[in-house]
């Protein structure tokens, strides 16, 4: 009887080192190993090739010689100004369109398509956004607006606030997504017993669901600062500067001063490109790029940590609602 | 003894001295310039009859979600102060009957609505009927216990807070007067700032039903309270149901026969949403008059 | 009347000294019942999100009409045939010759797609290849082997590599990683697709690893059970089981990868070597569709063929890659929802 049996039985106490499983399972950590580092190395070389070059000066004053001395102080200023203004456009109309689109948009057909085409607009190259502010922010609104005010070329011309528009068009779809799965992921029970006691619509959401949806909000506009912060694309075009000698503020009244939407700007980010592409003395001005490319990775890190950490925290709290 | 408040002593002590009240207008007088007509307007739309034990009378109703009917052609009578069961197969159009009660299926998009239901003789799908305000008065308990993930606090006064009180003696008083008849005061009173989550499902369920109460309903649907709970916490929920029925109407959906004929006065069958046979519970446990509802009771399908 | 209305006032004044109002015909009190109240709050704020809604999507609109009706221009003035090469004189081969190139700026100007798009899939090509690979293998080692408080650790660093703006990573290939390319593979040019598309696809690897992972953490747990159940080892549950249902999660994956590596821009701009040039070799110089605009829209006059010409090439790029997104994000809803059934 036993020649018949076609699976050998396995000897149940010896425990064989199967080494195909072995060399798959250090494949796959090599897999993740590799890509980690790789970060490593890119960071270690741009602390070891920046850090040096890091200092009071080098973040407080203007660059001069050409940019090949000096510091970077207005790029950084340009990033978190023209982060604060996209940030601002963005946020009030994600935020805004998500609401309408998960509590007041019906499940029909049209919204249905509107859904399907913001998630898609998160993965469309930044690039074409890039294009799309030219072509509407600056030529169609921006000359359309002077023509209209007889202002001359105020507008019409790369400023700020269209580099503002673009990158806040280009997070709009991130916020939209972030908030839609924040405003989802609320049971829809809380809902049904809000308003089963009486509360209208408004009073529901407010005082029920966006506490519950806070913490998924905030991780993504988080998320989208620091993909604005670190876009170059869109902005190329759109309001740039290689070089400005001057900041772009304003005093409102003569007295107060107030970033100047419709002045030019120096990025850090566009800083990095210019200077490593189109600089006038690429080796010389290493150190430079070196330091810029470090403040960058700096502010962006910064900014995507505070939101994993937003996220892991408010995770945890949803996951106490969903076990009881 | 509690602490309480000499504000709220007085009060009480007021309340106990008799109908003090200040003088109110008569009904008729005293509608104020917003609201567009009337409640003897609103009447003679109803139709011309009341029984005095009827408290929610539903005439030809039914319930389309799109194309499909969820609850076709029901008609029939709820006693005041007393609990009414809902008993059926999961599908057959009890939970949606009990939902057109406070009008919470108009939050659901698609559904339709034909037929008419009144409470104390008024329509409550009448076109100038104020959804919100109705929905205070007719309170909700769900399947599946939700507070809202505040504290146990927060939770009692959420409706009180939606409908604009916000002195601290009224809302303390409201509180702990509706924790009381939830039957949750001496278990939660020293812990009334924790969050609600982490009570026990039973717990839970009574701060749901807390939540209700506070509101001051005066018709409490429940849709299957203890379906999620232990038979202990279910006991409990069945002995508050029968402490609230003096108070309430109760209206309770339910797929278990035994809790239908332990707690409710009354009992309806529904079937593939038609209301088959609706009696005193015992005449419909005991001599079922229907072959279905009798095959239903017996365990024969379902 | 008026005795119902003595009756009601009775039971009012009964019903507010117990604190709640209850008893006969207390329905009929509730002045609130028949108030249309008009909230001027909530109006304004219902209101204000749909302006938010439809303003957002008025804005996406706009994408759609401004790329394609700029793009559609190109053809007033230019043949359609010019997107895949023009009839222009040699001067080296003293004749007419056919020429597919991209050349705007010559006096004959030239806007041949063919050597963009070739660029563009030799960076795109070997930078999914290797994002799909350590992305496909990372999901693994994730999902199945590491533990869950590694894989809470692992995560969220793997995804500060995909918060590396474009820019550094960029100028990390141009800088660094590109002479230390060129050592090893000895190419003629420093800069070429293949520096290009490793960057690049250092960019695209937690994309994929974060969805493909997903898609395996979503096969039910059962599936695995019954795998080992039958006494196979954890890879041959792995491959004989997870990947296969996870299949459609993996390759959607993929594809979305592969739609953000042909929009990479800034790192394909430096170090790709920019020459538009028609070629299947990795490690010649290339020129992106992306790279392309990036290139040459600072320099071009509005309304001019040039102008329109690069809003063709980005309406062109922006279709692929909605087509892509789109293709992914079917797999995706499939799989889900089957996944749920």
């Amino acid at each position: 009887m036993n020649g018949t049996l076609a699976i050998p039985i396995p000897n149940l106490r010896s425990r064989p080192i199967i080494w195909r499983e072995v060399l798959l399972s250090v494949l796959a950590r090599v897999m993740v190993i590799i890509p980690l580092c790789v970060l490593a190395l890119i960071l270690g070389q741009m602390v070891w090739g920046g850090i040096g070059t890091i200092s009071w000066e080098f973040l407080s004053q203007v660059p001069q010689e050409g940019m090949t001395k000096g510091g970077i102080f207005p790029c950084i200023f340009g990033t978190l100004a023209i982060t604060l203004l996209m940030i601002l456009i963005a946020l009030p109309l994600g935020v805004g369109a998500a609401i309408y689109l998960v509590e007041y948009a019906g499940q029909g057909w049209v919204f249905r398509v509107i859904r399907a085409a913001v998630n898609n607009l998160a993965g469309v190259p930044s690039i074409i956004f890039g294009l799309f502010g030219v072509g509407f922010f600056i030529l169609f609104v921006g000359r359309n607006v002077d023509h209209v005010l007889q202002t001359g070329l105020l507008f019409g011309q790369p400023c700020m606030l269209w580099a503002a528009a673009t990158l806040a068009v280009l997070v709009l779809p991130v916020i939209i997504v972030s908030t839609e799965e924040a405003l989802n992921a609320v049971p829809q029970s809380h809902r049904s017993a809000s308003l089963a006691l009486g509360a209208t619509k408004w009073q529901t959401i407010r005082d029920v669901v966006l506490p519950q949806a806070r913490g998924g909000i905030l991780t993504g506009a988080i998320l989208s600062i620091s993909r604005g912060a670190g876009e170059t694309a869109p902005i190329l075009f759109t309001g740039c500067a290689y070089f400005l000698p001057r900041l772009p503020v304003v005093n409102l009244f003569g007295v107060i001063p107030v970033i100047n939407p419709f002045d030019q700007f120096m990025e850090l980010s566009y800083h990095i490109f210019i200077m490593t592409t189109q600089s006038m003395d690429a080796v010389q001005t290493l150190p430079i790029q070196y330091g810029t490319t470090l403040v960058l990775i700096g502010l962006t890190f910064l900014l995507n940590l505070t939101a994993i950490v937003f996220r892991i925290h408010f995770r945890k709290r949803l996951g106490c609602v969903s076990i009881q | 003894m509690e602490y309480v408040k000499p504000a709220v002593l007085f009060k009480r002590s007021m309340v106990a001295l008799g109908p003090y009240q200040e003088e109110e207008k008569p009904v008729e007088n005293d509608m104020t310039g917003k609201s567009q007509l009337d409640l003897t307007e609103l009447k003679k739309r109803s139709e011309n009859f009341q029984n005095p034990f009827v408290k929610i009378k539903a005439r030809n109703l039914s319930v389309y979600y799109g194309q499909t009917a969820a609850l076709s052609n029901v008609s029939m009578e709820i006693r005041k102060q007393a609990v009414t069961a809902l008993i059926g197969p999961s599908g057959c159009g009890k939970s949606t009957f009990l939902r057109t009660l406070n009008r919470m299926n108009d939050t659901i998009p698609g559904t339709r609505v034909t037929g008419k239901v009144f409470i104390d003789n008024i329509n409550i799908y009448d076109p100038d009927i104020n959804v919100v305000a109705l929905r205070r008065m007719v309170g909700m308990v769900f399947q599946k216990s939700n507070p809202f993930p505040k504290s146990i606090v927060d939770n009692a006064a959420y409706g009180l807070r939606l409908h604009g009180i916000r002195d601290r003696d009224v809302l303390e008083e409201k509180v702990e007067e509706s924790l009381r008849k939830a039957a949750l005061w001496d278990e939660v009173k020293d812990r009334l700032h924790s969050s609600a989550l982490e009570l026990s499902g039973g717990q839970q369920q009574r701060l749901c039903i807390a939540r209700a109460l506070a509101v001051d309903p005066e018709i409490l649907l429940m849709d299957e309270p203890a379906s999620a709970l232990d038979p202990i916490s279910t006991a409990k929920i069945e002995e508050l149901i029968h402490a609230l029925k003096k108070d309430y109407t109760i209206v309770i959906v339910t797929h278990n026969m035994q809790q239908a004929a332990r707690v409710s006065d009354y009992t309806a069958f529904f079937l593939l949403g038609e209301m088959v046979e609706y009696d005193h519970t015992q005449k419909i446990f005991e001599v079922p008059k229907d072959k279905r509802t009798e095959d239903y009771i017996t365990g024969r399908f379902g | 009347m008026k005795v119902e209305g003595l009756t009601l006032k009775r039971n009012r004044s009964f019903g507010r000294a117990r604190g709640f109002p209850k008893g006969q015909d207390s329905f009929l009190r509730s002045r609130e019942l028949t108030k249309k109240e008009f909230h001027p709050q909530e109006w304004l704020i219902h209101q204000m999100l749909r302006v938010a809604g439809f303003s957002s999507i008025l804005i996406i609109g706009l994408i759609f009409i401004f790329l394609f009706k700029e793009a559609v221009l190109f053809f007033t003035t230019a043949h359609p045939l010019s997107l895949i090469g023009t009839w222009d004189y040699d001067a080296w081969e003293e004749k007419n010759i056919f020429k597919v190139m991209w050349q705007a700026a010559s006096v004959v100007p030239k806007y041949s797609l063919i050597p963009l798009i070739c660029g563009s899939f030799l960076v795109a090509v070997p930078a999914t290849l290797i994002a799909a690979l350590f992305g496909i293998g990372g999901a693994v080692y994730l999902s199945e082997i590491a533990s869950a408080r590694t894989r809470e650790t692992l995560k969220p660093t793997l995804e500060l590599l995909a918060g590396i703006p474009s820019v550094v990573m960029g100028f990390f290939m141009l800088a660094v990683a590109a002479s230390l390319i060129q050592d090893i593979f000895h190419t003629k040019f420093r800069l070429n697709a293949f520096v290009g598309a490793l960057g690049v696809a250092v960019l695209t690897i937690p994309v994929v690893m974060t969805i493909a992972e997903d898609a395996m953490r979503a096969v039910p747990r059962e599936l695995r059970d019954a795998s080992y159940a039958l006494g196979a080892t954890r890879w041959q549950t792995i491959l004989g089981t997870v990947i296969p249902a996870a299949v459609s999660g993996i390759s959607a994956a993929v594809i979305l990868g592969f739609g953000r590596a042909l929009g990479e821009t800034m790192v394909v701009v430096m170090a790709t070597g920019n020459a538009a040039l028609v070629t299947g070799n990795v490690f010649s110089s290339v020129r992106t569709m992306t790279a392309n605009i990036a290139a040459e829209l600072g320099a071009v006059a509005q309304g001019s063929e040039h102008y329109y010409a690069l809003f063709l090439v980005g309406a062109f790029l922006f279709t692929v890659t909605f087509f892509l997104n789109f293709v992914a994000e079917m797999v995706l809803n499939k799989m889900r929802s089957r996944l749920r059934m």
